[in-house]
């Protein structure tokens, strides 16, 4: 499991890999922004917590099309279906290989971001924290949509129709503890329904994710 | 004599086609009466003036929008249990109609909406739990018509109806938690005394009774039509074959 992860981290971190694109993404989402909605720094700080959630949101779905496309194209998916290992581990290691090349790597680099948005100083740990406690979330529910749309030829725009609303609970107590945690309020609450979300979808969906791959891998 | 005997195709031919006659009639019937009698033979409200009749399509269709999810809910785990091929048919046909209880839920509440809380749209938790739904509606369907093989298609879309009814519980709470309701709560119930008054009640329940009708008789339809286009299917294959 440790060698699949490796491997992983590997690919992604290498020249082609796609490495930093989805960080990219996020920078440029964020720089756009205020040209949609105007300088003024305080409307940008209201909207600030929920901007950095979307777009964290966005640049995670980015990748997710190349997450089994690559693998299922020069045969290593049936490889790694037949080995001992279980396709559910495989799914799981594969979807913590994506959050740690996305998610936590936007999780660290929000902060930064929230500054160029007026974030209040308070905020700051807790968007940080949120995104590194909801981000696992977002990259397993991206894996179970990449493992259905992994046969089909263009699955990029069908897999965001199937995974963006997905996504929603995670966006709703994300967005709700930063939002909390600019105004100062208790941000126990949202915290622990988006870990309850992070720790079901763990432990859930690999096995509906493994289902589907081996639906099209037959 | 079990339910699953109307797993064999031929039979579920045979029954659906001697019900369906009397489907579509008393679905014409009970949505006539129960329209008719809402939109014409009701008062008006002491507060809402005539708009409170939008209610007689307004509910009817929300309540299928939810329970066409969990018929499909049931026929998929049937298919993924049991791998009888009417059953997530059954599934298939069922996702349009819901798609378009839901989208008319969605538009009868914002005409209803706009005069009296002064708005087409509001970020209520119902409506926001309804427009989510609808985007579940598109995707179970746009995977449908991505995938070739029938059995692949039939295998993935099931495995999405049960995540995704999972989630759009969640999503149901999750939006409750998020910001408060406009919404008024349920006007009809079972076992509560608060409860509209009688005199809206009736109609309501026969147009309620009415769109359950047109529900069962447009799935019956869908069934049909599909298990028709699996035999083309099976037949020009068996011709090229042969």
């Amino acid at each position: 499991m440790i060698a699949l992860l490796l491997r992983d981290l590997r690919l992604a971190t290498r020249a082609g890999g796609g490495f930093g694109l989805s960080l990219t993404f996020f920078l440029i989402l964020v720089t756009l922004v205020p040209f949609g909605v105007g300088p003024e720094g305080g409307r940008l700080a209201t909207i600030a917590p929920g901007i950095l959630w979307v777009g964290a949101l966005l640049a995670s779905l980015l990748s997710l099309d190349r997450l089994f496309a690559l693998d299922h194209e020069d045969g290593t998916l049936e490889q790694l279906a037949t080995a001992p290992l279980p396709l559910e581990a495989v799914v799981a290691m594969k979807a913590i290989a994506h959050w740690l090349t996305t998610g936590l790597p936007l999780a660290l680099i929000a902060p930064l971001l929230g500054v160029l948005l007026h974030l209040p100083g308070a905020a700051m740990p807790w968007l940080a924290l949120s995104l590194a406690l909801g981000t696992p979330a977002l990259s397993m529910i991206g894996a179970f949509g990449a493992g259905l749309t992994v046969g089909l030829k263009r699955g990029g725009l069908l897999l965001s129709l199937l995974v963006l609303p997905l996504y929603v609970p995670t966006l709703i107590f994300g967005a709700e503890v930063a939002r909390r945690g600019a105004e100062g309020a208790a941000t126990g609450t949202p915290m622990a329904f988006l870990g309850a979300i992070t720790l079901g979808t763990l432990a859930l969906l690999p096995y509906a994710t493994a289902a589907a791959i081996r639906v099209n891998l037959r | 004599m079990s339910i699953w005997e109307y797993a064999n195709p031929k039979k579920f031919m045979q029954t659906s086609g001697a019900l369906l006659p009397w489907a579509v009639g008393l679905s014409v019937l009970t949505l006539t009466a129960g329209l008719i009698w809402g939109f014409f033979f009701t008062p008006d409200d002491y507060k809402q003036g005539s708009t409170v009749k939008i209610i007689y399509i307004h509910v009817p269709s929300a309540l299928m929008a939810i329970n066409a999810w969990g018929m499909m809910l049931v026929t998929s785990l049937i298919w993924l249990i049991r791998r009888h091929h009417v059953s997530v048919l059954a599934a298939k046909a069922a996702a349009p109609v819901g798609m378009v209880m839901t989208l008319i839920a969605l538009f009868t509440g914002a005409i209803w909406g706009q005069p009296m809380w002064g708005s087409w749209w509001e970020w209520d938790p119902r409506l926001t739990s309804f427009l989510i739904l609808f985007l579940f509606y598109l995707g179970y369907l746009a995977l449908w018509s991505a995938i070739e093989n029938p059995d692949a298609a039939a295998d993935l879309t099931s495995v999405l109806c049960i995540v995704g009814s999972v989630f759009a519980f969640l999503s149901r709470y999750a939006v409750l938690f998020w910001n408060q309701g406009l919404h008024q709560g349920a006007s009809l119930s079972l076992d509560r005394e608060e409860h509209v008054a009688d005199v809206f009640a009736w109609p309501l329940w026969t147009s309620i009774a009415g769109f359950v009708l047109l529900f069962v008789t447009l799935v019956l339809i869908g069934t049909r039509t599909e298990i028709r286009a699996r035999r083309m299917q099976a037949l020009l294959a068996r011709e090229k074959l042969a």
